[in-house]
């Protein structure tokens, strides 16, 4: 699958109350919840962007709180996918699971600028910057991931394998 | 080569004699938590499966904490989830307000999460109960979701970190200092993906309360768990609460770590951490005049009754400086009654605080004293993210009860000392 969209910059620990803010967090609605994505880090964010667009962040992307609120606001604002120097331990779960497409790469983080037009292969992790004529390589999902993200996610893994719970 | 007690849970769970960090398990959940805010999106994903039941309705536990007692319409329907699931699927461990808690103080005190258990929580202060020798780790809904249809879940094997903290401590330092220091020490992603382990003779004479303070801010180091080995204190406090057999586990001497960081706990003063990371921590010597207008004593970082014990002794017979609003939030109600037994509740409110129902409220900024455009807070709870507990330009400074309850009486971030008559 490719991906192909304007980079969105940010820093380093942009947490999950910046990607959408606790207070927003008395409904579970993905479209609602896309409506503040980003509210806290760049007020604007929302109005910015196009479909398919891609956030480029700095290390330890989506600390803090569990809430899968955080890669579902992401997901439904449109974002195609995050590039990050790392990323926070459950934010990354949570992203697999519910099928946001994430890239760990230091060299990408570093050197995409906001605005830059970015295209990424899904399965090889090859993110290329046509804008400046580069290409970086994202670090590669370990077997079991790999399966998890193509099967879907975690819930379409498990109807996969059949749920024996008696 | 030996194993980490991290290890040795996860190995038992797994059905294997020996695993090692970078390792993928499949393991089985002793607990699976939720509260009314990660729920509810689990909720829908387990319905969307068609089973009938839980994987076992004594070991899923709900308690609507974030937004309760509920702050708004949105928010009651989201613990009217909750609520109806726990009916249809005969929870045994449902919380309702009233005789409930926030989760991390109330399962321990429950006797729901035991040493050697492996838990998981749609909630990321899961890894408190990393005090009691148990490991517990947070998780969004989906994983959730997938916990209570199979019983079971997929780890990635932690490395460890392990820390040694020797020497005695310093008068008003306690838990949150000590974990406050380590985070400043090495940062917020300082052990992304790994477990701390602490450890050292200053442990030893940690209360429980401390512990779990603690194990609480394991993730604001980025850390999978935060892991004590258990002792006789540990033991003293599973006693009356424990329904179930448990399992003790040691780390062997020959165990394999990441890095071990020695920590001589004698130079360590009280801590603050400045806006707006929890690494951003100061020695309280070099704060320097912050003046405030609000204190948060509670959460499930500091709402036990140590914490709550602490914060009266410094309030008794002052009263909070007249531009500071005082809000206290027990941790649970069995901690509530206790503090209105002991007489803390009436020190509060004759200081002229708020005493009030368990709840994380204004921690996350839910509810229960959100601030202002541009105000601040000293809090004793674990976030001061942008935004955390209010207005995206308001300010949260994280310590313990005892810089909480000075800074309450002297409006400006205090060094307990100068409110103590006694010290000197």
């Amino acid at each position: 699958m490719l991906f192909k969209g304007r980079a969105f910059k940010f820093g380093n620990d942009i947490d999950t109350d910046a990607i959408i803010p606790a207070r927003y967090m008395n409904t579970s609605d993905s479209m609602e919840l896309a409506k503040h994505c980003m509210e806290d880090a760049d007020p604007e964010f929302v109005n910015k962007i196009t479909p398919g667009d891609i956030i480029v962040a700095g290390k330890n992307f989506g600390c803090g709180s569990s809430r899968e609120h955080a890669p579902i606001a992401i997901k439904y604002a449109g974002i195609s996918g995050v590039v990050a120097k790392s990323f926070a331990r459950i934010f990354f779960r949570n992203a697999i699971n519910i099928g946001l497409p994430i890239f760990e790469s230091p060299e990408a983080a570093e050197a995409v600028n906001e605005g830059d037009q970015i295209e990424i292969e899904a399965e090889t992790g090859v993110i290329t910057n046509l804008t400046r004529g580069e290409t970086y390589q994202a670090k590669p999902f370990p077997g079991f991931m790999q399966e998890l993200i193509s099967s879907g996610g975690l819930m379409a893994y498990v109807r996969e394998k059949g749920v024996k719970n008696g | 080569m030996g194993m980490t007690i991290s290890e040795k849970i996860l190995a038992a769970h797994a059905g294997k004699k020996y695993v090692e960090p970078g390792e993928l398990i499949n393991a089985k959940l002793d607990i699976v938590l939720g509260n009314d805010i990660t729920a509810p999106v689990a909720i829908k994903e387990f319905e969307n499966l068609g089973l009938n039941k839980v994987f076992d309705p004594d070991k899923v536990v709900l308690v609507p904490d974030h937004f309760t007692p509920n702050k708004d319409i949105k928010s009651a329907e989201q613990a009217k989830v909750l609520r109806e699931f726990a009916y249809k699927y005969n929870l045994t461990n449902y919380f309702e307000v009233g005789r409930m808690g926030i989760e991390h103080c109330l399962l321990p005190e429950q006797g729901l999460v035991l040493p050697g258990d492996l838990i998981i929580g749609a909630d990321s202060h899961t890894c408190t109960y990393g005090a009691l020798g148990a490991f517990a780790t947070g998780v969004g809904s989906t994983d959730m979701a997938a916990g209570m249809a199979t019983g079971e879940s997929w780890f990635r094997v932690p490395e460890t970190i392990k820390f040694v903290f020797y020497n005695k401590l310093k008068p008003y330092v306690g838990g949150k200092d000590l974990i406050l220091y380590v985070i400043g020490l090495i940062g917020v992603d300082g052990a992304r993906y790994m477990a701390m382990e602490f450890t050292g003779e200053t442990i030893k004479e940690l209360s429980m309360d401390s512990r779990f303070t603690m194990a609480n801010m394991a993730v604001e180091a980025g850390a999978k768990n935060g892991i004590f080995e258990q002792d006789e204190k540990t033991l003293a406090y599973i006693e009356k609460r424990a329904k179930r057999p448990y399992t003790l586990y040691q780390s062997d001497a020959n165990a394999n770590y990441d890095r071990i960081i020695e920590i001589d706990v004698s130079k360590i003063e009280p801590q603050v951490a400045f806006p707006h990371l929890p690494e951003n921590t100061r020695p309280i010597s070099r704060v320097g005049k912050v003046e405030i207008d609000q204190v948060v004593i509670g959460s499930c970082t500091n709402g036990r009754i140590e914490d709550l014990r602490i914060a009266a002794k410094l309030l008794k017979d002052k009263v909070v400086h007249p531009r500071v609003r005082l809000i206290v939030l027990p941790g649970t109600q069995e901690i509530y009654l206790q503090a209105v037994r002991e007489g803390i509740a009436e020190t509060v409110v004759q200081a002229g605080g708020v005493f009030s129902t368990p709840t994380c409220g204004p921690c996350l900024g839910g509810h229960m004293g959100i601030l202002a455009k541009g105000e601040r807070a000293v809090s004793t709870t674990n976030r001061n993210f942008v935004g955390r507990m209010g207005h995206p330009q308001s300010e949260v400074y994280l310590s313990s009860p005892a810089i909480a309850a000075a800074s309450a009486v002297l409006g400006r971030i205090a060094d307990p000392k100068e409110v103590d008559e006694d010290a000197v």
